[in-house]
């Protein structure tokens, strides 16, 4: 069953050279219990599409569906309740935690807000928290700088799973870790989400992180979505030229096989004001006229959709 | 049981004091020899001054002539001015206005600067434009300068240089207000915050005033030594508080005519001018890294 319903979600910002289209017309799905991987460049509105989603920001057009309920303009009690829901982990875990609180007031807060415990049970819960995400007890009166990446990061997760959510917005989570930690934060997020069916949609650029973690990954280019499918068949199967790049760059152990790095020409086009196209077009080795008409995302095989409108014609060259 | 263990020994250290917390500053700011100096003069100064009519020898504004000019000795700790009045009972009995000038005209230029700068940096746009841009044209005069003009048009008296001198550091306060509040709504924490369904309310007295309150501090501190020594100036060129009433600028002023013959009645309004910014700029310093939880002992 689908948690989590996105159609034609639109966030723009209003600058002083024109509006920037930082995601414009995206549409998924996921399911329950499932991981969204949502690659991209920096700067293509991944993170903008995870904080729309859990309304850190308000959304300029299209719907969130959220266990089948329309939730796009929720305010007040309703937002409270579903905000109890969705949460997101920060990228950096430096400027995530507020310096001047406890690593347990930090865990306790949303606890104390959200009302449900009383005093003794509150600490009972905040214990039981750090228990959960790996953080020693003999830390619960430190405050942040004095803790480790990782271990700030768990303290992160704590307060997202801190009221049992059943969607978590992961924004590049072990991006600020180094390799040794990374593997340790996403085995705990792959832990937790077994534990209590969470569902994760995981922001990231790192496509080896997101191929160990997503059970379906998106991918976006200049705040639109250009593909998405089961992570093993995007990384078998790769349709969009772009995706194709982006895989293309994914380096590789073995110096007998490399494979061939697709170089892409040319700028990235500005997100301001965009024209209507595929807005790869212009790097895009393949692109014709017909490519500068408005495209749609289409099936191109069972659960597989592509926003390429001369896919049929190109899969042969874009295979080889 | 090793709950037991670990809360009764944070008792035991006394560590358990949230930071920003007034026993917490305290604990850390009696480590620091320069700040309990200062802290200690400041005190001594403000309690000698209430209590000076009834243990110094002199009035303050008893005119002796035959004691003028003398020069420190036993019956005159610090000497007499020009027309014989004691140094020592002045200089305590003028301790009261130079401080409280200081401490009250903080207080004006602290709240309302908190207050505009606040408001600036939290709402930005418009407001945050018409604000500052009013304020620019206040910090475009130095300060001295702002506050003789606004003395000048106030006239003088004691609660008029606490409003000119109030009114020349909102600038200041303003600015510094608004920078802290920018940096810190835009820290991911704040995100987090409301989140996990904080309201703006706790937002910002839970988030954001305690992590943009330290610089005010130090400003405060800071600002009570700029603000003393600006009363001194004011009261020196006349603007300030008036003549027979002993401020320390008042009393350079008078007695710049016999800087040569007797330095002492110069040097000695000048040394506690000295002293008090000195205290309280350590102090103020103090407050500082005492408020810093990176440089926690």
């Amino acid at each position: 069953m689908a948690l989590l319903e996105i159609e034609h979600l639109k966030k723009y910002f209003s600058t002083p050279r024109g509006m920037v289209h930082a995601v414009d017309d995206v549409s998924f799905t996921i399911d329950q219990g499932e991981t969204m991987g949502l690659v991209g460049e920096s700067g293509c509105g991944k993170s903008t599409l995870g904080r729309t989603i859990i309304h850190l920001l308000e959304s300029t057009g299209g719907t969130i569906g959220f266990q089948g309920k329309d939730v796009t303009h929720l305010k007040k009690d309703g937002l409270k309740k579903l905000r109890e829901d969705m949460q997101i982990i920060f990228q950096d875990p430096y400027s995530s935690l507020n310096p001047r609180l406890t690593i347990r007031d930090t865990i306790m807060e949303p606890l104390k807000l959200s009302g449900r415990f009383s005093g003794t049970a509150m600490d009972g819960e905040a214990d039981r928290l750090m228990d959960l995400v790996g953080i020693e007890k003999r830390f619960r009166m430190s405050y942040p700088h004095e803790l480790d990446g990782g271990r700030r990061q768990r303290v992160g997760i704590a307060r997202a799973i801190a009221l049992n959510p059943k969607f978590v917005v992961c924004d590049e989570p072990v991006s600020a870790l180094d390799v040794s930690i990374q593997a340790q934060i996403l085995n705990l997020l792959m832990d937790l989400q077994d534990q209590y069916g969470l569902t994760y949609l995981f922001v990231t650029h790192d496509l080896s992180v997101v191929r160990h973690i997503s059970t379906n990954i998106c991918v976006m280019y200049l705040g639109q979505m250009v593909e998405t499918c089961p992570t093993q068949e995007l990384f078998d199967h790769p349709m969009h030229p772009y995706t194709k790049a982006l895989l293309s760059a994914i380096p590789t152990v073995d110096i007998h096989n490399r494979n061939q790095r697709i170089l892409l020409k040319g700028e990235i086009n500005s997100p301001i004001n965009p024209k209507p196209g595929c807005r790869f077009a212009l790097r895009c080795p393949y692109a014709t006229e017909k490519c500068h008409e408005p495209v749609e995302l289409h099936q191109v095989s069972p659960g597989h959709y592509c926003s390429c409108c001369r896919i049929n014609e190109i899969k042969d060259e874009v295979r080889k | 049981m090793e709950k037991i263990k670990t809360s009764s020994a944070a008792k035991r250290s006394g560590e358990n004091d949230k930071p920003g917390s007034l026993p917490y500053i305290w604990r850390r700011l009696k480590k620091n020899p320069g700040a309990m100096v200062g802290l200690i003069f400041v005190t001594v100064l403000f309690l000698l001054s209430f209590v000076s009519p009834f243990i110094c020898r002199y009035d303050y504004q008893e005119i002796v002539m035959k004691s003028r000019f003398t020069l420190p000795c036993m019956e005159h700790l610090l000497g007499c001015d020009e027309v014989g009045r004691d140094i020592l009972s002045r200089i305590l009995y003028g301790a009261k206005y130079t401080l409280s000038i200081g401490v009250l005209s903080v207080v004006v230029s602290c709240i309302l600067g908190v207050i505009l700068g606040a408001v600036a940096g939290y709402f930005g746009g418009k407001i945050d434009t018409l604000i500052m841009r009013f304020l620019d044209v206040f910090q475009a005069f130095p300060n001295i300068l702002l506050a003789i003009a606004i003395s000048a048009v106030l006239g003088a008296g004691f609660d008029k240089v606490i409003y000119a001198i109030g009114i020349s550091g909102i600038p200041g306060f303003a600015r510094m207000m608004r920078a802290n509040i920018l940096t810190v709504r835009n820290s991911e924490f704040i995100e987090a915050a409301t989140s996990i369904n904080c309201s703006t309310f706790r937002i910002i007295v839970h988030h954001v005033i305690p992590n943009a309150i330290s610089p005010l501090i130090v400003q405060v501190a800071m600002g009570i030594a700029s603000a003393a020594l600006s009363a001194s100036g004011l009261s020196f060129l006349g603007f300030g508080v008036q003549a027979p009433t002993p401020e320390w600028g008042a009393m350079l002023a008078s007695a710049r005519g016999y800087m040569r013959d007797y330095p002492h009645m110069v040097i000695i309004p000048g040394l506690f001018i000295m002293m008090t910014v000195l205290s309280f700029n350590l102090v103020g310093d103090a407050i500082r890294d005492a408020l810093d939880p990176k440089l926690r002992d």
